[in-house]
């Protein structure tokens, strides 16, 4: 398609991504402020300068904010039930290896309700992208909170402040097995993409946490506007690829170490699978 | 290599000849959990499938096994899954995603004593309701119940094609002892299974309407990388798969799937009628508890008592009509099951006002057929 034009006579040019967005579903859900719109930019973005096939690549998400992504990204994409999207994708690409699978979703749906699947995926190296995007509470539900929220955060479930200690992501998929691992925030627009787009051509479990911001519902109860997240993410972050595992809390009154932490090489679990149960084939 | 249709004679339990029968339809996934008395099924696969270039594997859960299952369903292969009581509850969420996505799939449901973990080595028939409703919301749903080795082999072969021709999850409901006897089974030559597989779409890719129905109001379906750009949703959604938050799509969406359940039942309900010509009460059973009600009518009718019996080969949906006919010749019916009225009420509500008595029990054991002699001899 060539350039449209408006009444106005502006001449206004084809979103970049626009091949690749279902743009008869949008106005999309997601709020003024949000973080999940860069980072499913992001992640087109990288789909498409990866070179992979996009007839052969599959979106799934969960439920949730996040998990809305699937909805707008015109390739075969699925939105499946809450928490269930990593064991859906592994039936995918199991049924059918020659599928690139990304899996898009929120930090809710893949590590609270979600997380067993996510430690076995990443165990078994299927051959899988997961980006999380961590807002640190529950958006759509009104914002409660979730394995990610920060120790004494306001939350409509905590509101006293967070009892509980989150999780360090990119240490958990780690420890799990996960083969890739990398966190930025969606400011870091440049290095993110860089990062999908690796992500995506490396076979093996790979594991991107995206930091983005929820105003409405974690923004508001913790007195951070939309800007001052924005600012707290070029302010108090440090990018220390291969840092160490164990310094990776998530704590914005000192500082939040971003980067590149883990990519090594370790055989897929449908290699192994064709290794070891059909040695005859 | 063993091919994918044993074909000859074996001798072998219920939960192998269910997954020759998967085998022999063309199934290439697997997912699954251990669970007693389904286990030997997924055993049997996570041999059986490599050889054949499918694919097994041991889910960390119910839940995850049954998404794994839908995901490998569209990425074009036929897929199930085996469970029992326990996983069938943790698999109830994803059915349900099942139906509204119009995923085909089959899950087996070897039955065992529950409520909870239950009696897990020992048989029942309590899970019949579950089948129908136990995903949340208004929807229609398929189950068989075979009563023996040999049938399950043809059941499960059934199951997949009435699960690819409309689109839906597919159960099977057997039972433990069906599951856990051997028994002779029979596998015919391959040129003569019948098998079908889930309607493709033709034409346009880009015109393409993943939910507009077809031929029996099944729309064609096609597989993730073919180039439809199908979105998939478990949301309310209109005929492209995009999600629509209205009360008129949810009428229209939740009835066309209901419909193409209800206005193809003559095609899905099977039945099977043993001495309804002369009878005056009728038994109605299924699964092994039809094997019991078999033995029990014989040794009636040995007795001099007009007894038929009408075995529900097809459990959901409901044989209501067939029910009905029989009604208005008959004094009355007697249900068979091993759960404390289940089916049971349904023939109550197909029966017309004409007495209907239940030989059940809670679980455990299987109905001996002097415990249905009795009720006979005690008339309603």
């Amino acid at each position: 398609m060539g350039p449209t034009i408006r009444a106005d006579k502006a001449v206004v040019p084809d979103h970049p991504l626009e091949d690749l967005i279902r743009s008869d579903r949008i106005p999309h859900i997601w709020c003024s402020g949000c973080g999940i719109g860069t980072a499913f930019a992001s992640c087109l973005t990288a789909m498409k300068s990866s070179g992979i096939d996009l007839q052969k690549t599959c979106m799934v998400s969960g439920i949730g904010c996040s998990g809305r992504a699937a909805g707008y990204v015109d390739l075969d994409s699925f939105h499946t039930t809450h928490g269930r999207a990593i064991p859906f994708a592994t039936g995918l690409k199991l049924g059918n290896p020659s599928l690139n699978v990304v899996v898009f979703s929120g930090d809710g749906d893949l590590f609270a309700i979600g997380g067993n699947h996510f430690i076995h995926a990443a165990r078994r190296n299927i051959d899988l992208t997961v980006i999380c995007l961590n807002n640190l509470n529950y958006g759509m539900t009104g914002g409660q909170v979730a394995a990610t929220t920060p120790h004494l955060a306001r939350t409509t479930t905590t509101p006293s402040g967070n009892p509980e200690q989150p999780f360090n992501l990119p240490l958990l998929a780690w420890a799990s097995g996960a083969t890739y691992v990398a966190r930025w925030t969606m400011l870091h627009v440049r290095e993110l993409t860089d990062c999908i787009q690796k992500a995506i051509l490396k076979s093996g479990f790979s594991f991107i946490e995206v930091l983005g911001p929820c105003p409405i519902n974690y923004g508001r109860r913790n007195r951070e506007k939309s800007l001052q997240t924005l600012k707290l993410y070029r302010e108090r972050t440090v990018i220390r690829n291969n840092a160490d595992l164990r310094d990776l809390e998530i704590d914005f009154t000192t500082q939040v170490v971003l980067g590149e932490f883990v990519n090594k090489e370790r055989a897929t679990c449908i290699e192994n699978y064709d290794k070891v149960c059909r040695p005859l084939r | 290599m063993k091919p994918a249709v044993l074909t000859g004679e074996h001798f072998m339990t219920g939960d192998e000849a269910c997954a020759e029968g998967a085998l022999a339809a063309g199934c290439l996934f697997f997912g699954g959990y251990p669970i007693t008395p389904a286990t030997e099924i997924a055993e049997h696969m996570s041999e059986r499938l490599p050889e054949l270039g499918g694919t097994f594997i041991q889910m960390e859960d119910e839940i995850g096994a049954i998404a794994s299952v839908l995901g490998a369903a569209w990425s074009g292969r036929k897929s199930m899954t085996a469970t029992s009581g326990p996983g069938f509850s943790l698999m109830m969420e994803n059915v349900g995603l099942a139906v509204c996505t119009e995923t085909p799939c089959v899950i087996v449901n070897v039955q065992r004593a529950g409520p909870s973990t239950g009696l897990p080595t020992m048989v029942a028939q309590a899970d019949m309701m579950q089948a129908r409703w136990g995903s949340h919301g208004h929807y229609e749903i398929i189950a068989l119940s075979p009563a023996s080795g040999q049938e399950i082999f043809y059941q499960t072969i059934k199951a997949f094609n009435l699960s690819e021709r409309y689109r839906t999850p597919v159960f099977i409901m057997t039972d433990e002892i069906i599951g856990h006897m051997s028994e002779k089974v029979v596998i015919p030559p391959a040129g003569q299974i019948q098998t079908e597989w889930r309607p493709k779409p033709k034409g346009r890719k880009d015109r393409f309407l993943p939910y507009q129905p077809g031929k029996r109001g099944v729309a064609p379906m096609p597989a993730a990388g073919e180039g439809y750009n199908v979105h998939v949703t478990g949301l309310t959604h209109d005929e492209r798969g995009y999600p629509v938050m209205t009360v008129e799509a949810q009428e229209e969406m939740i009835t066309r799937i209901c419909r193409k359940i209800q206005d193809n039942r003559d095609d899905i309900i099977m039945t099977e009628e043993h001495g309804l010509e002369d009878a005056e009460v009728v038994l109605v059973s299924y699964g092994i508890s039809a094997r019991t009600s078999m033995a029990a009518m014989q040794q009636a009718r040995a007795m001099g008592m007009k007894v038929g019996f009408l075995r529900l080969i097809t459990v959901w949906p409901f044989a209501e009509s067939q029910i009905r006919r029989v009604a208005e010749r008959v004094k009355g019916f007697v249900t068979v099951e091993m759960n404390l009225g289940q089916i049971h009420l349904e023939v109550m509500r197909a029966a017309g006002g004409k007495p209907c008595r239940l030989v059940g029990h809670a679980g455990g054991t299987i109905i001996s057929p002097n415990q249905v002699i009795a009720a006979l001899k005690e008339g309603f």
